[in-house]
């Protein structure tokens, strides 16, 4: 039998979600990215855990710090929102749930991401 | 029906209950929970930043919490988790190369995430902890 999509779909290549492979890029493009990021987490961690707050004030103050942990938040927050989308859409079968998961997925990805920019601006501009 | 007899002997795709657990499967289930732990253990690395943005005095709290030995078993977790999901994710990334799928190769692969998260992971604390002087 032939294939009932068009060549239209054919080409567009986009798929019944009309996003294509944009999800699965999005969540390799920050796996990579978050592999160098988490190195610089653990590093940072390793010097700044338990530190008290005017060292941690001040490490967070260096532009190259700050810049990296926004970078990592950024990356951070994508993939994490991706990586539950997936984990949603495999789990949650009903409609009205799902869309109200994917909802409060998206919200919290945000609010986390929102939550460590600020903070992080708030160091580095001297709180 | 003749056609429905047939249909009743068809060969059934096996079910997820009979299948014997392997290192494979394991280490997959295992990357989804890493990353799923991760998920919620963005919210350490947030309140150790809101807190230092917010003050001396709530970052002295922060501290306490995760320098309590409770706290610091919850961090040794999630350095476990990230370090494990961080060589999983390597190894998808490796996959969607079309490479190390056969399966010797993705079982050494699996067993060298499972093996490697916890060597790194004890490294990190060696260090981690060597450098501050104890627990
Ligand atoms: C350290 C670097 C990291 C790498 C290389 C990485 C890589 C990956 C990859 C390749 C996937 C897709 C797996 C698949 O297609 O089945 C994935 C899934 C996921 N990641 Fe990460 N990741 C990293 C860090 C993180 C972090 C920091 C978080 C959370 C804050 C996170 C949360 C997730 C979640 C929730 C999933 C979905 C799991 C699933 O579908 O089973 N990842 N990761």
């Amino acid at each position: 039998m032939g294939s009932l999509r068009t060549p239209l779909a054919k080409v567009r290549g986009l798929g019944s979600a009309k996003e294509g492979t944009d999800h699965f890029w999005k969540q390799r493009l920050t796996a990579v990215a978050n592999i160098f990021l988490v190195g610089f987490l653990i590093v940072l961690l390793i010097r700044f855990a338990g530190a008290d707050h005017a060292t941690v004030k001040h490490a967070l103050a260096k532009p190259q710090n700050a810049i990296a942990l926004l970078v990592l938040v950024l990356s951070g927050v994508i993939h994490m929102r991706l990586g539950m989308q997936t984990i949603i859409e495999d789990y949650v079968h009903s409609e009205g749930r799902k869309v109200v998961a994917l909802m409060l997925n998206s919200f919290f990805a945000i609010l986390i991401g929102i939550t460590c920019v600020f903070a992080v601006l708030k160091l580095s501009f001297g709180a | 029906m003749a056609q429905t007899k047939r249909a009743a002997e068809r060969p059934l795709s096996p079910h997820l209950g009979i299948y014997r657990m392997q290192i494979t499967m394991l280490m997959s289930i295992v990357h989804r929970i890493t990353g799923g732990a991760l998920y919620v253990g963005t919210l350490l690395l947030a309140a150790w930043l809101i807190a230092a943005a917010m003050g001396e005095r709530q970052f002295a709290l922060v501290n306490q919490l995760f320098g309590h030995p409770l706290g610091k078993f919850v961090l040794l977790g999630y350095t476990w988790a990230v370090l494990h999901h961080m060589l999983g994710g390597m190894r998808h990334l490796l996959w969607d190369t079309g490479r190390a799928l056969q399966p010797r190769s993705a079982d050494m692969l699996a067993w060298l995430t499972i093996l490697g998260s916890l060597a790194l992971t004890a490294a990190v604390w060696v260090v981690g902890l060597s450098l501050r002087g104890g627990l």
